[in-house]
């Protein structure tokens, strides 16, 4: 079962125009994958052919490559083509914030990102080059979605020949009930972290296990527990190891506290550490 | 079986613990009954506050060897507080203040209540996170509130003012008058006063043993009842102190059961009566927390106090304290390091003092009444001179500039206005000041409520490495200081601030407490990322920004710790340091690691010319324009005197970052399975790898796992990862490099 059959992007005339479409089709072409480009506004005979001539950089790929021409609001159009068109990936692109090198989502990427009925690639630097993709940090939460997760990070690293996926366990404060107040507390919950660690990564080793083997050729596979708040600290964890790809869990549909306080997916999308890839 | 071994080592240490409460009990009782006059309340409270403390804080509380009692950090709060509901009451004299002593015991009972909460609510350690130099400079205005006040006293000369500071600026008419005194027994009273201040400045500078066995207030009131029976007994006269000047009013021991006060809650509606709760909790807290902290320290058996049981305990006495008559009880320091100095090593000592100070007040309350009132307050005076010294303000300049301006902001607005307004004061000074330093206010908001701790056990070291974001503090060091105390302090800790772009002065006065911590129990706590960032000053504790890049490779030439302990690591093997940035770095660019990267420059270089060792960390980066990364690492090169094959080796998993070696096999050494198994060897020359690794360097390498190895043909290269190494990290590297020459 393949995760990604159709991916969708929006393209905008914009510096960044040939960066992104390159990204998105060589993508498509190492995950095998139709590639849907929707461009909001008006259509016209040079853009149309600007168009043509990236796809012409990949000639075993054109025909895989339909190109939808619509007028409208971005947000609207973007989310119905996902729709029309049963996207499985919207690649959405990140901005740069100015002097500082941190990246976020503008507003309008961040409305579709978390409306999208699909999965989201969140590119932070797209590039014409190709960058290999190295290392993938994947959440490992205890979760009916997180198998999943993981399955799709693997046929991700296989696809883009990427050399080690680390499933990261994110272990928060309430977890580790026992209070420190004394040298007795800390010994106890010192034993109460390691059992904790424990159980994690034997639970994320048989998700492992239950992976095909051929997806997990050639990769260095390694678990580790990480002690922070859940959502936010995977991506500082993925930033100071240098991650090339963060692959996460979509978050639960926000119930009425969420919208007062921000919930894992705000943490992310207002900084991202890296490439962001949630899965739906 | 550990339940009756600990009850014997319990029973074995209690004649030290007796001991040690013993020579506490003499310090406290003169202490004691000055504390309570200084604030305006029967003297009789201050010893009801250390023997309440004593034994409830001893059966509850949950630090080792801290003594509880009446602090003196309270004097200010109390006497204010005492001398207006005496104002408000319409009485006058000594009635009077009684009617206000009744309304302040109904205030020590709100805040015990107070604290009581903030226990359970596990927030008794709140006031940990105010900034450290406003904390400074409210104890030094407290000290100067205390000095300004008790100096009359002990100068003969009572005086009655309106405000803290008009106190202070008459002690030099108060000196003056001292010669004009009229009345020779307010002269004799002035002299008592003196010699009680020379006995306190002095005692700690004399060392001798017989002299030291008794503490210094207990020397105090032991010459001056031996001056008094001097009088009656020999010379058959009466006292020559001025009778006002003599310590009155110490009921008897039945008399203190039969005459317990009824605290008067008439005011509980009024906000001015929990503006002094409130100054009286934050006050007890501080101190107590600022003594826990400092006596953990002292502790022979390292022990952690559980602060937050202690918080609650003292609460709890605070509670029966303001029920029987008593003041606020805090944990004390100075009594504190008497005890642990006198081998103190449980809580039974604070028990035993507050049962000494039970026994002196049944078998000698009336010789109690034959201490001058000024030697007393020369103890007092001397502890406010010690909470103001001087040297605690020329410290804050020295750690910054605008350290010495929030110690400055707070101790002015204690002591003008009052203590919320001055602790309240220094808060806002530190935050204006960082929003100044960093010439923005977006860093702060944007990130305040953001998690910006992470904390992991590296899997192949075992080492907890912590790494904080954005910004730390005194706004969120919690968040950091929570992380820190699950770590035990055996291990070893790593933090690094590299991603942090701003940290305040009283995160690193904190970090190198949890540093000696560390030390202390055999683990090691390092700080790494912080060559990056500019230095407010040179002190250790002052404050570190963020630099510019281009400021960054000129020297700022004030050195972090880590640079600081390299430069002794030089040191110690007779090498140069450099700090400065080396652009030279080709000698580098031939190992395969650096192939596929660009090195920018190395510094932090400990070496020599003609050494064959040099340690320095080096930046470069992966991969060009938008996809550059910048890396820092720090690394090991020695030059080898004969030829080795090119080649690489490390472990699996080693490196986070896999590279490509072009051209180059990966080599399996048949007649080490062990080894190949668990390493990575690549290189070119396939023939003279397989002779170069002999079972001796075969079972080496097993042994050392963590380091890749790397060599060009005429060097090696060592590292461990790619990130910057601590300083112990540097030593052990070191020592690898060593035995690996040997072996090849």
């Amino acid at each position: 079962m393949t995760h990604f059959g159709t991916i969708l992007t929006g393209i905008a005339f914009s510096p960044n125009l040939k960066a992104n479409v390159f990204e998105t089709l060589r993508l498509g072409s190492l995950l095998n994958a139709k590639v849907v480009l929707v461009h909001v506004g008006e259509k016209t005979k040079e853009k149309e052919q600007q168009i043509s001539t990236y796809c012409d950089a990949f000639p075993e790929f054109k025909n895989q490559v339909s190109v939808i021409w619509k007028r409208g609001k971005p947000v609207a159009v973007i989310l119905t083509a996902c729709k029309e068109q049963q996207a499985n990936l919207l690649i959405l692109g990140a901005t740069r914030q100015e002097k500082l090198s941190k990246y976020y989502l503008g507003p309008v990427a961040k409305k579709i990102a978390k409306k999208a009925p699909c999965s989201l690639l969140l590119l932070i630097k797209p590039s014409v080059e190709r960058i290999p993709c190295r290392h993938i940090v994947v959440n490992g939460l205890e979760h009916p979605k997180t198998n999943n997760t993981i399955q799709a990070s693997f046929e991700f690293a296989s696809a883009l020949g990427a050399n080690k996926v680390t499933i990261v366990e994110e272990i928060s404060q309430s977890e580790i009930s026992i209070k420190v107040d004394d040298d007795k507390s800390l010994e106890e919950s010192t034993l109460l972290q390691e059992q904790i660690l424990e159980r994690e990564s034997s639970r994320v080793s048989t998700i492992i296990n239950g992976i095909d083997d051929s997806l997990k050729k050639d990769i260095i596979i390694k678990s580790q527990g990480i002690f922070g708040t859940r959502g936010y600290s995977i991506g500082h964890y993925a930033k100071i190891k240098r991650a090339d790809l963060l692959v996460m869990n979509k978050p639960e549909k926000s119930t009425f506290w969420d919208k007062i306080f921000p919930q894992d997916i705000d943490y992310i999308l207002s900084e991202l550490p890296t490439d962001v890839l949630i899965i739906h | 079986m550990t339940n009756s071994r600990n009850i014997k080592s319990f029973f074995t240490a209690l004649p030290k613990n007796i001991f040690a409460g013993f020579v506490v009990s003499l310090i406290a009782l003169p202490l004691g009954i000055g504390l309570a006059l200084a604030s305006e309340v029967p003297p009789i409270a201050g010893i009801v506050t250390a023997v309440v403390g004593g034994v409830l804080v001893a059966v509850l509380g949950g630090s080792n060897v801290t003594i509880s009692g009446p602090g003196n950090g309270l004097v200010g709060v109390v006497a204010a507080a005492v001398l207006l509901y005496a104002d408000q009451s319409g009485l006058t004299g000594n009635e009077a203040l009684y009617e206000g002593y009744l309304i302040l015991l109904a205030a020590v009972i709100c805040s015990g209540l107070l604290m009581l909460v903030l226990g359970f609510l596990r927030l008794g350690k709140l006031s940990n996170y105010f900034p450290s130099s406003a904390i400074q400079g409210m104890l030094a205005a407290i000290g100067l509130i205390i000095l300004g006040k008790q100096f009359h006293i002990m100068m003969g000369n009572r005086i009655s003012r309106n405000g803290n500071l008009e106190y202070l600026t008459e002690i030099p008419k108060t000196i003056i008058k001292t010669f004009y005194y009229n009345d020779t027994s307010l002269t004799f009273a002035m002299i008592s006063g003196v010699i009680s201040l020379i006995i306190m400045v002095f005692y700690a500078k004399i060392r001798n043993k017989y002299l030291q066995l008794i503490p210094a207030p207990m020397w105090i009131v032991l010459l001056a009842i031996g001056f008094s029976y001097y009088y009656e007994l020999v010379l058959q006269l009466p006292n020559p102190i001025h009778p006002d000047y003599m310590i009155s009013g110490i009921p008897e021991a039945h008399e203190i059961i039969s005459n317990i006060p009824t605290p008067n809650f008439n005011e509980v509606g009024t906000l001015g009566f929990w503006a002094v709760v409130l100054s009286l909790t934050l006050i007890a807290s501080i101190e107590s927390l600022l003594s826990i902290k400092a006596v953990d320290k002292l502790d022979s058996e390292k022990r952690r106090s559980n602060v937050n049981r202690d918080i609650k305990a003292i609460g709890f006495a605070n509670i029966i304290a303001g029920f029987l008559g008593g003041l606020n009880v805090v944990t004390v320091i100075a009594r504190s390091s008497v005890n642990v100095n006198n081998g103190a090593s449980n809580r039974s000592s604070n028990f035993f003092h507050a049962s000494f100070l039970v026994a002196f007040i049944v078998l000698f309350s009336t010789e109690l009444t034959r201490i001058p009132l000024p030697a007393l307050m020369a103890i007092l005076v001397f502890t406010g001179w010690k909470l103001a010294h001087p040297l605690k303000l020329i410290d804050a300049f020295k750690i910054g500039k605008e350290q010495g301006f929030i110690f400055l902001t707070t101790l002015v607005v204690t002591i003008s206005i009052g203590l919320i307004e001055g602790i309240v004061s220094g808060i806002i000074a530190t935050a204006l000041i960082h929003l100044i330093i960093n010439k923005s206010v977006l860093p702060f908001i944007r990130n305040i409520l953001k998690p910006n701790v992470l904390m992991f056990k590296e899997t192949d070291t075992n080492n907890y490495y912590v790494s904080v974001k954005n910004f730390c503090t005194f706004l969120n060091f919690s968040k950091l200081k929570r992380k820190l105390d699950t770590i035990p302090e055996t291990e070893v800790a790593i933090i690094d601030f590299s991603w942090c772009d701003f940290i305040d002065h009283t995160v690193m006065e904190n970090m190198s407490d949890y540093k000696e911590i560390f030390r202390k129990k055999g683990g090691t706590l390092e700080i790494i990322g912080l060559d990056l960032l500019d230095a407010g000053s040179k002190h250790p504790f002052g404050l570190r920004k963020i630099l510019p890049v281009k400021k960054m490779l000129e020297s700022t030439g004030v050195l972090t710790n880590r640079q600081e302990l390299i430069k002794t690591i030089a040191k110690e093997l007779d090498y140069n340091y450099m700090v400065r940035r080396k652009i030279e770095t080709a000698y580098l660019e031939n190992f395969i690691y650096f192939k596929t990267k660009t090195i920018n420059h190395t510094y932090n270089e400990i070496g020599k010319k003609n050494t064959v060792f040099k340690v320095f960390d080096v930046e470069f980066y992966e991969g060009e324009f938008i996809a550059k990364e910048v890396v820092r690492s720090t690394m090991l090169y020695t030059e080898i005197d004969h030829d080795l094959p090119i080649f690489s080796i490390h472990r699996e998993g080693l490196l986070e970052l896999l590279y490509h070696y072009a051209g180059f096999k990966d080599i399996k050494i048949e007649k080490e399975p062990a080894f190949s198994k668990k390493f990575y060897i690549k290189g070119e020359d396939e023939e003279a790898i397989q002779q170069l690794i002999t079972p001796e360097l075969a079972q080496f390498l097993l042994e050392n796992p963590s380091f890749h190895i790397e060599s060009n043909g005429k060097a090696l290269l060592i590292f461990t990862k790619e990130r910057l190494a601590g300083v112990s990290e540097i030593k052990k590297m070191k020592v690898f490099a060593g035995e690996l020459r040997k072996i090849l």
